[in-house]
């Protein structure tokens, strides 16, 4: 249950951004995770909502996209989605394939209404 | 509405950290490993073992986390090398910020081999970079041969794997060919030891490969 940690981090970029961008109010954030990244969207969501009172994103909605594994064959150069990171090429059947996606875990945006319009 | 991209690491602070942590070990010439396994896979056993092996040919020291008590480093520090214990009051991991924090009361210069003995914890851990040169993945037969595949993350990521507990195989449904074939498909490159901290069996072909490993750093 590492989540706590990764939300406070997660606040702490968000806060960051909207001081840089002159944003007085969060109201989503965007963030990317992969299926072979260790963080459970759902706890994530719940300890965001735990840690965002009184801060910048206080209103913010978490938006979660997950990004499935995907894998390259060094054999054959074939690109696949993967279930399991054990799973073979599907054209060659060389294990283990080189995981090109599904380890992402990053802040990818933040709505906030328009300073200029207020 | 507005959009700002953002593009960030959400671990990115980690990161930092672990980058300044390894900034210092490449500085001071010290190999640094991190340790993971469950709780009660036999991680403290295994380094009383090695330490003791290692004495007299390689300067260790050791940074053990635990959620509570400060027994694993007495344990440690009765082999005769240095131990610091970081208490994480309820975290499940070891961080980056936490080893910088434990590093001060170390003299890298003279340490060829820092290993950190991570919370027992498959999951968490696996996500914090420490800085390390090397995650080594230690696994009791007890446990069963379906955990490689249940927790690929840490296996894949596993520079080396000690299956520890060997002695208890005529006891425990555990096949070794399995838990060797998917930590095989996961990382081709990772190096397999079998030892038993009860019987000693294995243990002399792991210290041996670890004095060999301490000494490749340059410096």
């Amino acid at each position: 249950m590492h989540e706590f940690s990764l939300a406070q981090a997660l606040l702490d970029i968000v806060t960051q951004e909207a001081d840089r961008n002159g944003v007085s109010k969060v109201q989503r954030v965007g963030i990317k995770v992969g299926a072979f990244s260790h963080a459970a969207p759902q706890a994530l969501a719940f300890c965001f909502d735990a840690v965002k009172p009184g801060t910048v994103a206080e209103e913010a909605e978490l938006v979660v996209e997950r990004v499935p594994l995907r894998g390259l064959c060094p054999q054959c150069r074939q690109e696949s989605d993967l279930k399991e990171p054990t799973d073979p090429c599907p054209r060659c059947g060389f294990v283990p394939l080189e995981i090109i996606k599904g380890r992402e875990l990053y802040v990818a945006y933040l709505e906030a209404w328009d300073p200029a319009i207020g | 509405m507005a959009q700002i991209d953002v593009n960030r690491p959400i671990l990115e602070a980690n990161l930092k950290a672990a980058q300044e942590n390894r900034r210092q070990f490449d500085d001071a010439g010290v190999k640094v490993l991190n340790l993971i396994s469950s709780p009660g896979a036999g991680k403290t056993s295994i380094l009383e073992k090695t330490l003791t092996r290692l004495a007299g040919k390689v300067a260790a020291g050791v940074i053990v986390g635990d959620i509570q008590t400060t027994e694993d480093a007495r344990r440690i520090a009765a082999c005769g090398v240095k131990a610091i214990q970081i208490e994480t009051q309820g975290t499940c991991h070891l961080d980056g910020p936490m080893i910088g924090q434990a590093l001060k009361a170390f003299d890298l210069k003279g340490l060829d081999l820092l290993i950190i003995e991570n919370v027992g914890n498959l999951v968490c851990p696996v996500e914090f970079d420490l800085g390390e040169d090397m995650k080594v993945a230690v696994l009791s037969v007890a446990e069963g041969d379906d955990k490689p595949g249940k927790y690929p993350l840490l296996f894949k990521e596993a520079g080396a794997l000690l299956i520890n507990k060997i002695d208890l195989l005529p006891y425990v449904n555990c096949d070794l060919g399995r838990i060797r074939q998917t930590c095989a498909r996961l990382n081709p490159k990772q190096v397999v030891f079998e030892l038993s901290c009860q019987t000693g069996q294995g243990l002399e072909a792991w210290v041996e490969w670890l004095i060999a490993w301490a000494r490749s750093k340059e410096n």
